[in-house]
């Protein structure tokens, strides 16, 4: 907007005239930047975010981790608490479409297992036969499951007829590992994003009012924030976690969980908030409005909250991967949900045991999944904090 | 001098907001340790009539009202007693001071481990912008943050114990867990912490590099440098007369949020480690519901990272002038 104003103008003000032949070569350029000039807050932002691949690739996987999780019923081939005490600790099969002479298939197949028993050691161990081979089938019909609680289906996305299929194995009740990781997203990222309202709820009301009216209600708002940063969090949330009774449903653990999360979620988002109400405070265009005329209420929600909701997008961006972090570990040391619930955290627990870790190491896949998400969210709210002030070079 | 006692003076309500924490902990699980134990005493058996109840809760002060209790306990840690712990029968000081030491031990070590790794790390990140090896020590810090500490300890552990083939929990050799303090022991202890301090510094550590990164390209990049540089400084003496102690402000500004961190990590690390730090017995005596032994394990972590803070603070203010004192 600026390039417009300082215009240069001649002795009487009219403008001067820029030379034609610069207009015509830079016509293309022009128009690209009368775009940029028009182009609303939200629009320049987008174009600043597009030019992060990082944050981009991570938006993709969100995505995907998101849909996964939502429809985690379809995706899943087996019930999650579906047991086969024959089929416990199976390694991860292989998907194949080249079989063992050498003939290719169009369709993918997996192999199945021997059981063995080492005579030493006793230990029960998995052999491939290639006798036994398992053709997936897409789109197939097998174990019920009611979507979200309300649908009754039975469809699932690949499965196989006969046999069985566990592409990142079996754990040692020989469930699917795949489904439980699976619907173990459910709970673990939604964790994340419940909690994370809360924080901003919280969060956006008392650093508002702190940043706002100021003064000692601000200097105690701050004092408190960072007396309850000091408390190491992992001891104070396994302090609060251990006091949600043991008898409550787990749903009401869930919120329970999000809600000890948020306690401390919220502080960060507060100063952030606070930070930012301010620094606009002191802005131009608030000044401005407070003399048209408009009363504080509009000129918060009109002038001043859209000017700093990209910042809080990348905040609470920021701020979800403590969260599922949080909800992990908790259920890890067993104070958080429990099975029969299944969340990351859960699953982890299964792997406590370094001897069973050292056997069956696929049992540490759902940490993969925790460090792939954090990753992802990380590297999102990177991109969307340098994309929050697209003014800023 | 007054700066000093301000700071100190402003510790005291800080800590009665964290005894009250953590004494609402305390209370705050339905149903006490003495129910279950009676429950307990009772299906093994015993006659546990009403008499022996009324003298289990005046023994543990029980039947006073909460604000008594608590009035007890707060100032029964003044004279350094934290009450008596349920489930070892003894008072709690005499459990915890032990642990609470070797936590104190093993975050330093970390600290001083995150410094030394952040340092040389951020310093070459800055004078090599974009360059492989800044890329590399990028992506390393970012999946540092990613990982919670309990996952790397379990991986190090799993590596360590297929690959190597021996266990790495635990802070001392078998032979060293109840002999007293000895130059042997203490060496035996260097050679099994860093697997802990590795653990437990690798978020702080990238969030340094991170940091530090950050700040020394804002220094670099300020015109002074420019000038001395017209001047023919050395490249050397150019980036550590000035914009390197710059930019290590920050180093010494985040002990204060790096102490809640380093401990809270050490916490969780310590249980899945097996260390014989404050982390095992804090979640033992959560699971049993031992609520003094809880209460006063966070109430003296809490206090650990506000004299961590305290101390930082006055550092900053002896380091840098700017900061004024008032």
């Amino acid at each position: 907007m600026a390039e417009y104003e300082n215009k240069p103008t001649g002795p009487q003000g009219e403008p001067i005239p820029e030379p034609s032949a610069a207009e015509g070569l830079d016509e293309g350029v022009a128009a690209d930047e009368e775009q940029v000039l028009v182009a609303s807050q939200w629009r320049l932002i987008w174009w600043k975010f597009r030019r992060h691949r990082l944050a981009m690739i991570s938006a993709g996987i969100l995505i995907i981790i998101y849909t996964l999780a939502i429809f985690c019923e379809f995706f899943a081939p087996y019930d999650p608490t579906q047991r086969d005490i024959m089929l416990t600790h199976v390694p991860p099969q292989r998907i194949r479409f080249v079989d063992s002479e050498g003939r290719f298939h169009w369709r993918p197949f997996v192999y199945g297992y021997d059981r063995q028993r080492d005579l030493d050691t006793m230990r029960i161990y998995y052999e491939v036969n290639e006798e036994k081979k398992f053709p997936l089938q897409f789109f197939v019909r097998r174990d019920p499951y009611k979507l979200w609680g309300m649908w009754e289906s039975d469809l699932h996305l690949f499965g196989v007829k006969d046999g069985y299929v566990f592409l990142l194995g079996s754990d040692r009740l020989g469930r699917d590992m795949l489904s439980r990781v699976l619907y173990g997203a459910r709970i673990s990222t939604s964790i994340g994003l419940v909690g994370v309202f809360l924080s901003l709820l919280l969060g956006v009301v008392i650093g508002g009012f702190a940043g706002y009216i100021g003064g000692i209600f601000d200097s105690i708002t701050m004092r408190i924030i960072e007396i309850v940063r000091s408390i190491p969090t992992i001891p104070l949330w396994m302090g609060l976690s251990a006091a949600l009774p043991p008898h409550w449903p787990q749903i009401r653990v869930y919120f329970g969980i999000t809600v000890i999360l948020s306690l401390i979620g919220w502080t960060q988002l507060a100063r952030v908030v606070r930070s930012r109400f301010l620094s606009l405070r002191e802005e131009d265009f608030v000044t401005a409005a407070r003399l048209a005329g408009a009363n504080e209420w509009r000129i918060i929600m009109r002038h001043m909250v859209p000017s700093f909701s990209s910042y809080i997008i990348a905040a609470i961006t920021l701020a979800i991967p403590s969260m599922i972090i949080g909800e992990t570990s908790l259920s890890f040391l067993g104070l958080g949900l429990q099975s029969p619930a299944i969340s990351w955290g859960v699953l982890l627990q299964e792997a406590q045991n370094i001897r069973t870790v050292a056997l069956s190491p696929w049992l540490l896949l759902p940490g993969l999944m925790v460090i792939i998400t954090v990753l992802a969210f990380n590297f999102l709210g990177d991109g969307l904090r340098d994309a929050a002030d697209p003014y800023s070079r | 001098m007054t700066y000093v006692a301000r700071q100190a003076l402003l510790m005291i309500p800080t800590l009665i907001i964290i005894s009250i924490i953590s004494f609402i902990i305390i209370q705050l699980p339905p149903g006490d340790f003495l129910s279950t134990y009676i429950a307990q005493l009772e299906a093994s058996g015993a006659d546990v009539d009403d008499a022996t109840v009324i003298a289990l809760n005046r023994r543990y002060g029980l039947d006073r009202p909460v604000y008594v209790q608590y009035w007890r306990w707060a100032t029964g840690m003044l004279r350094g007693d934290f009450g008596q712990s349920f489930e070892w029968n003894r008072p709690v000081s005499t459990l915890i001071w032990g642990r609470l030491a070797l936590t104190f031990v093993v975050s330093l070590f970390t600290l001083v481990f995150t410094w030394i790794v952040a340092i040389p790390i951020g310093i070459y990140s800055a004078t090599h912008q974009y360059s492989f090896g800044d890329y590399f020590f990028t992506f390393l810090a970012f999946i540092g943050v990613a990982i919670p500490n309990f996952l790397l300890a379990l991986v190090l552990m799993w590596v360590s114990f297929s690959y190597f083939g021996q266990s790495v929990g635990g802070l001392f050799a078998a032979e060293y867990i109840d002999a007293p303090w000895s130059w042997a022991k203490f060496t035996d202890m260097l050679t099994r912490i860093w697997i802990p301090v590795v653990v437990i510094g690798t978020a702080g550590t990238a969030g340094l590099m991170r940091t530090l990164r950050a700040n020394l390209l804002d220094e670099l990049s300020k015109p002074y440098v420019e000038t001395a540089r017209a001047k023919g400084v050395s490249e050397r003496r150019l980036l550590y007369k000035y914009p390197v102690r710059v930019a290590l402000i920050p180093f010494i500004s985040t002990v204060g949020w790096m102490l809640p961190v380093l401990i809270s990590g050490e916490t969780i690390t310590a249980v899945v480690l097996n260390l014989p730090t404050t982390g095992p017995l804090l979640l033992r005596a959560l699971q049993s519901q031992d609520m003094y032994l809880a209460g006063s394990f966070i109430m003296l972590l809490s206090v650990l990272t506000v004299i961590g803070t305290l101390i930082s603070d006055i550092l900053l203010a002896w380091l840098d002038p700017t900061i004024r004192y008032e």
